[in-house]
């Protein structure tokens, strides 16, 4: 396998910024001189549907172009998917499962009834209202991301979303989605507290 | 200045139709390829190429009016998918037949039906006798670098046909990778001016394009079409060697991956051969097995003569398909196998991916394993099988 492969799943429902996410974190690991590939799962699309899209990140060229059936970390942006699409399906014995939802990362295990991996929980949804206005969790949870792997530094998610959504939001918007970013890397939550 | 970037397929082939800033583009836009001619006529509306830009109303029309610009001596270009490239199908033999060095970005897509949006060959294959040159792209790198290549290929004197430049539909075109593009200056200089051979725009060297031909000069012009293929391979080459010089990257007609002591070769096309590169360098590893991969990058002209000094040495040789020539089996298949003929290889052909069915790291490794295994039982029955079909 390419040079310290690590493979992202992320789970979402149409409308949530699932594939946007994918793509922003590729573009991070790319910016910060590695390889990286960002796919989505292209089914029927329409909003609410429930989507797949990848993140490969690796120190040399990544050759392979399936699906990730075995991730490293999976990030799931609606935790009514969570016990619906088996979102731990193929995650590695020490694989990270981040979750965005008000539930306990202990609540969580017990939902699925999940041994080993690592859980992390945040309420994304809500921290997206507060900073954003509207309930599109997907920076959040791109910060979280960061928070708990270090694939990602807050000061490039922001460079990230300037880039990719600058021309789309307005000034506010924008400040909103780099402060939700930032409650991201102190509300994320671990087994531990 | 080399420039590292994070792109999908889509935009790296415009990236490189941006680079190339062609006289003419004319397309309509079909999905998977959408992306690319939207962000084409970005370029175009920004200022950053002086492209006339023809949004028209069909496929049929996109090819005509690009076949009508290049006999008038423009440099020409149009990008498609599937369902597109089919109603181009009269157009795509006038394009070839009247010697027009037209690049076409085609976007893989699966042809309907059941009406599919996903990746297959099933679009190219059914063109692959149309008198177009084809390179398929295995990633968004080779997807640009040959983009930029195919102008080269198509214009060569000794050359002169159009080049399609194929790749996965879904699986290159929206997919974000890391490349290295080459800079603008770099890439107008590898391509040089379009030095036009003939053009309706001459007065003085007034030409006729597209006269009635019948029983007496027909046959003469259909030779000289498959003359200038015959010319074709050594001119890819020499292109694809130049292309290196000036990027690191160096492309032939096969790209050929530890073939050297390989016994079990597989053979393909396209994104699939770099999971089947992965798996040979998995099994290798871990179980000793002795894999090698071929991938055909120049389909047409066929390099029948190279594929068969690649492959000889194996024990078993899988060629896999994207496409099914129904009442055949896979087309390459049966290409490579006659390229083998007299050779003793075994040979054995898998249809996969039909309508975007993902091929994952496992499968390509089991493909391995069965090769194996009817290498090793001598009874390589079924010829023709499918890989993760649902049964």
């Amino acid at each position: 396998m390419s040079e310290g492969l690590l493979q992202i799943r992320w789970h979402g429902r149409g409308g949530q910024g699932a594939k946007t996410a994918a793509s922003m974190v590729a573009e991070v690991a790319v910016e910060a001189g590695k390889y990286a590939q960002a796919a989505p799962e292209y089914g029927a699309e329409r909003e609410g549907a429930p989507i797949k899209a990848y993140t490969r990140i690796a120190g040399d060229m990544i050759r392979v172009h399936d699906a990730i059936y075995y991730p490293d970390i999976v990030v799931v942006l609606d935790d009514t998917l969570v016990e619906s699409q088996r979102v731990d399906s193929g995650l590695s014995e020490d694989g990270i499962l981040l979750v965005n939802t008000r539930q306990t990362p202990a609540e969580v295990r017990k939902g699925l009834g999940l041994e080993g991996r690592r859980i992390y929980t945040i309420d994304a949804t809500s921290i997206a209202l507060k900073e954003i206005g509207r309930p599109i969790p997907n920076t959040v949870m791109i910060g979280a991301l960061g928070a708990v792997t270090g694939v990602v530094d807050a000061d490039h998610i922001k460079k990230s979303i300037e880039k990719k959504l600058g021309g789309k939001l307005s000034e506010g918007m924008l400040k909103g989605n780099f402060r939700a970013v930032e409650r991201a890397f102190e509300e994320v939550k671990g087994e531990n507290g | 200045m080399a420039e590292r970037m994070a792109l999908t397929g889509n935009d790296s082939v415009a990236y490189a139709l941006k680079q190339i800033n062609p006289d003419v583009v004319a397309a309509y836009p079909i999905t998977p390829q959408t992306e690319m001619m939207h962000k084409f006529a970005a370029y175009v509306a920004d200022g950053e190429v002086v492209t006339e830009f023809v949004p028209v109303e069909s496929e049929h029309s996109a090819m005509s009016a690009v076949v009508g610009a290049s006999l008038a001596g423009a440099r020409a270009c149009t990008a498609t998918s599937s369902q597109g490239l089919a109603l181009m199908w009269e157009i795509l033999y006038i394009t070839a037949s009247y010697r027009c060095p037209v690049v076409m970005p085609v976007v893989n897509r699966a042809l309907s039906g059941p009406i599919n949006i996903h990746c297959d060959h099933s679009d190219t294959m059914g063109a692959r006798d149309a008198g177009w040159i084809h390179l398929y792209s295995e990633n968004c790198q080779e997807a640009y670098d040959n983009t930029i290549q195919a102008v080269r290929i198509a214009e060569h004197p000794d050359v002169r046909l159009p080049v399609m430049v194929c790749l996965d539909g879904f699986i290159l075109s929206h997919t974000l990778e890391a490349l290295e593009t080459n800079d603008d200056e770099a890439v107008r200089n590898f391509i040089g001016e379009y030095e036009v051979a003939d053009s309706l725009l001459n007065v003085e060297q007034a030409r006729t394009f597209g006269a009635f031909s019948l029983q007496n000069y027909y046959f003469e012009f259909k030779k000289q079409q498959a003359d200038a293929m015959e010319r074709a391979p050594v001119v890819v080459e020499q292109i694809g060697r130049e292309y290196g010089e000036l990027s690191g990257r160096h492309y032939g007609l096969l790209d050929a991956y530890r073939c050297e002591d390989a016994e079990l070769v597989l053979v393909g096309l396209g994104s699939t051969m770099g999971t089947v590169k992965q798996a040979a360098d998995d099994l290798r590893e871990a179980e000793g097995i002795k894999c090698g991969v071929l991938k055909v990058r120049c389909f047409r002209p066929l390099p029948g003569e190279q594929i068969r000094q690649a492959v000889k040495g194996a024990a078993i040789v899988g060629v896999m398909d994207r496409a099914v020539s129904f009442g055949l089996g896979g087309p390459l298949f049966h290409e490579v196998r006659s390229a083998c003929y007299g050779e003793t290889v075994g040979m054995l052909n898998f249809i996969y991916g039909l309508g975007g069915r993902d091929l994952s790291l496992t499968d390509a490794k089991d493909t391995f394993r069965a090769l194996l295994q009817a290498a090793d039982s001598g009874e390589p029955e079924p010829t023709v099988r499918y890989i993760g079909l649902r049964e």
